[in-house]
């Protein structure tokens, strides 16, 4: 069993569960409305060139959020390529 | 009975989902645009003739949720729960089911009729996603209908659910879902003490306001503040449930209710999905590699910013010398046929070369739009503010406000009108000011043509290079603004960036047309209504009061006197020149020279830019008049480029400043009634032209000042 970090500390080609969504109001809200959840699987996609933001491939699909907004997802790494 | 009256769609469905498609393949040519009443979200509503019945159909703005998260979100919920619709269908993406249905089990949660458009069902069968239809409608209770709107398949099937709906349900029947043991006891309580009120907005099932007051939706609290004694009894028991609530399940009632519907939608997937086949990249993704990649990324980024710039003007060429033929044709037509006097001079000088001017412009504006349609429509845009996002941040702006930037001129030749418009996109109130108040400082196609007489004029030499670095100073002093801005009047946090990155797609033709024309249609009604009144304006500032009767008489006999052809043309010239001195206008531009001759202007130039807070198209044509040359067509601005160059008191640093000044003064007048109305009030506006003068007078008078110290003067 990995240990619970946040998702900023995973590295291009990751897959990790999201275990919670430590933000409140707005933009926790914002990050539930585009589907990440508790026990939603994740893959690291690609950094964009000032390692800010990062792409994400969630339920099939792409989404990109900021490093300060990735510090309130907390995830389980499951796969490392 | 219902067969003859018709009924109301509303429309929904997540941004990317195929719902602009949708309503096009529905509606076809038959749609009208406008605003949703007192809010800056764009409204299109049009009808369909199905069977006996005609379909009003209301395309509701692109939301992922119906909180009262976004201005968006809170009009589509708003229109829902005021205007009744008849039916809503909300369009999901079939490939990405599980966050689709998000919104639509909140429709679900509200009661509202409802009818699911699977769509783009194609592309999610060949990613191997079986998707049992018949068995996602049971579990739901709710009519799926399988299309593909880009194809048209599958509306017959979808009206004609849509029709039963609207036929047989005219109860709301809101869905009552379990959210964890904690929420559904609060809930309970709530709803004891609220059971039989209704509130102004409508009637809306006592649960559901329970749900959103536990969510802490603003929207629904301020409703239920509408009524004294209920929100003096609510308002303590729903502080001190969502607090209980946060305390067991140490999370906040909003994320343990949002669990609990993502808990509902694994349900059905989990039961009526089957995924074929393993995870696997996509085209889409292998594009991304490349095109996101840290260092072809951006790389490529210029390279297409480099080929929209020449895609543009080649495109554009042959159109653009076409219309300028026809309007010059008109100008001699008129000026053949009308008598000599007032009203001919009113419409060739006024009428025709303003209009004109602008007019010429047409072209090349409409095809930097289908080049940034284009790039929307593909989902390369999406892209381009995932790369510059941090960039932009850093000036206290958006990933999302290069598209209003790119729009306005940040590829030469755009227009503030549209790009000021476009910064609709920008969630954050504060950077979208910021935006909105920046853009205008890039260069549009109205500053070209003063651009392409100065450089022509004063640094024939190096006309590529002058009008890069006068694209690469444009974007530097709009981001510094920018900056400025966010650390003064716009004080504040950055908004959140999570953002959806939509697949690679082929944009359709009918798509790009639509865009391209919505925006192209903006420009040429500015060309029409607001040009033509300034032009005729301007050319009664230049022409009124005349010379004085004896003045007047001098004039005309040095003009009989005169020997030849050519002096005659020189005495003519002459006499324009002084009747301008004389004029409004003139003496404005001399009342000015205080002011303006530490910037090196003198009253001629003062004039034109008189005339430019009006739009930057007329400075070309009053500097033509002023210096006498007649009629100055600004594409054969040869003539007048000569003569400043031969002009005492011109150099390239004056042209320089002049440059300066023209690029990032006042907005035109037809962008300051677009800020007024995207920013919602003259304060903005009115600011907008008060910083934007202020601070091109400054960049300017340092330009000239420092040149001179430099002695480059």
């Amino acid at each position: 069993m990995n240990a619970v970090e946040s998702l900023r500390r995973l590295k291009v080609g990751d897959v990790a569960v999201i275990v919670k969504v430590a933000a409140g109001g707005e933009l926790g809200r914002h990050i539930r409305d585009m589907g990440l959840a508790p026990g939603v699987e994740v893959m690291v996609m690609g950094r964009a060139p000032l390692n800010d933001p990062v792409e994400l491939k969630v339920k099939g699909y792409c989404l990109a959020l900021r490093n300060n907004e990735a510090d309130h997802i907390m995830v389980r790494l499951e796969g490392r390529p | 009975m219902t067969e003859k009256r018709g009924f109301t769609v509303a429309l929904a469905g997540n941004p990317n989902s195929g719902k602009t498609s949708m309503f096009n393949a529905l509606t076809g040519a038959r749609q009208h645009v406008g605003n949703y009443p007192g809010v800056t979200v764009e409204k299109k509503w049009g009808q369909v003739r199905h069977g006996q019945q005609t379909i009003e159909v209301v395309d509701l703005p692109g939301t992922y949720s119906l909180t009262a998260y976004s201005l968006e979100e809170v009009v589509a919920r708003n229109f829902i729960i005021q205007q009744r619709p008849d039916v809503i269908i909300d369009v999901v993406d079939a490939a990405n089911l599980e966050r689709n249905l998000y919104l639509a089990v909140q429709f679900m949660e509200l009661g509202a009729p409802l009818v699911i458009a699977l769509n783009m069902i194609d592309v999610a069968e060949a990613r191997g996603l079986q998707i049992d239809v018949a068995k996602l409608s049971q579990l739901l209770g709710v009519p799926v209908v399988p299309t593909v709107a880009r194809g048209g398949k599958g509306m017959k099937e979808l009206l004609d659910a849509a029709a039963q709906v609207a036929a047989e349900r005219k109860e709301w029947k809101p869905l009552e879902l379990s959210y964890g043991h904690d929420v559904d006891q609060a809930l309970a309580k709530l709803v004891e003490n609220f059971s039989g009120q209704s509130l102004a907005w409508g009637p809306l099932s006592p649960r559901w306001v329970g749900v959103k007051l536990l969510e802490g939706d603003e929207e629904v609290i301020r409703q239920v503040g509408g009524d004294p004694g209920l929100a003096d009894k609510l308002e303590p028991l729903r502080q001190k449930l969502a607090d209980h609530i946060a305390k067991t399940a140490d999370d906040d009632p909003a994320g343990v209710i949002s669990d609990g519907r993502y808990g509902y939608i694994g349900g059905v997937y989990r039961q009526a999905v089957r995924e074929t086949r393993a995870r696997r990249l996509e085209l889409s993704d292998k594009i991304d590699k490349v095109l996101t990649n840290r260092l072809i990324g951006p790389l490529f980024l210029l390279a297409v910013l480099y080929g929209v710039y020449e895609f543009v003007f080649w495109a554009s060429e042959a159109p653009v010398a076409w219309l300028e033929g026809l309007i010059g044709w008109l100008g001699g037509a008129a000026e053949a046929t009308l008598p000599d006097g007032f009203v001919r001079s009113l419409v060739v000088s006024g009428v025709i070369d303003g209009v004109g001017g602008v007019l010429g412009f047409v072209p090349l504006i409409m095809f930097m739009f289908l080049a940034i349609a284009f790039m929307e429509d593909t989902g390369y845009l999406a892209r381009v503010a995932f790369l510059v996002d941090r960039v932009l941040r850093g000036f206290g702006l958006h990933g999302n406000s290069v598209m209003a930037m790119i729009v306005s001129g940040g590829i030469s030749g755009g227009c503030a009108v549209p790009g000021v418009m476009a910064t609709r996109t920008l969630k954050d109130p504060k950077a979208r000011l910021a935006t909105i108040l920046t853009v205008p400082m890039m260069n549009c196609g109205a500053k070209l043509p003063v651009y392409a007489l100065l450089i022509s004029a004063f640094f024939a030499a190096h006309q590529a290079q002058m009008m890069f670095a006068l694209t690469l100073v444009s974007w530097s002093i709009a981001l510094l603004a920018a900056r400025l801005l966010r650390w003064t009047v716009l004080r504040g946090e950055a908004a959140p960036f999570v953002m959806e990155l939509p697949p690679y797609r082929l944009p359709t033709w009918r798509g790009l047309a639509i865009h391209t024309w919505e925006r192209t249609w903006q420009y040429i009604k500015k060309a029409g209504t607001v040009i033509l009144g300034i032009s005729i304006v301007m050319w009664a500032m230049m022409s009124f009061p005349g010379l004085p009767e004896e003045q007047a008489a001098q004039w005309e006999q040095k003009v009989a006197a005169a020997a030849s052809d050519e002096a005659k043309a020189t005495v003519e010239q002459d006499m324009a020149q002084a009747q301008l001195a004389h004029s409004l206008a003139g003496r404005i531009g001399q009342g000015l020279d205080g002011l303006m001759s530490p910037l090196g202007f003198d009253w001629r130039t003062n004039v034109a830019l008189v005339g430019g807070f009006a739009a930057k198209e007329v400075v070309v044509a009053t500097l033509g008049t002023a210096y006498s040359m007649g009629e100055v067509d600004p594409e054969e601005t040869e003539g007048l480029a000569q003569r400043l160059a031969r002009e005492p008191g011109w150099g390239p640093l004056k042209a320089m400043a002049l440059m300066i000044f023209v690029m990032i003064y006042a907005p035109c007048f037809v962008t300051v009634a677009v800020i007024k109305k995207e920013a919602g009030s003259w304060k903005w506006a009115l600011f907008s032209v008060a910083y934007t003068t202020a601070l091109a007078y400054v960049l300017a008078l340092a330009v000239y000042r420092g040149g001179m110290a430099l002695g480059l003067g």
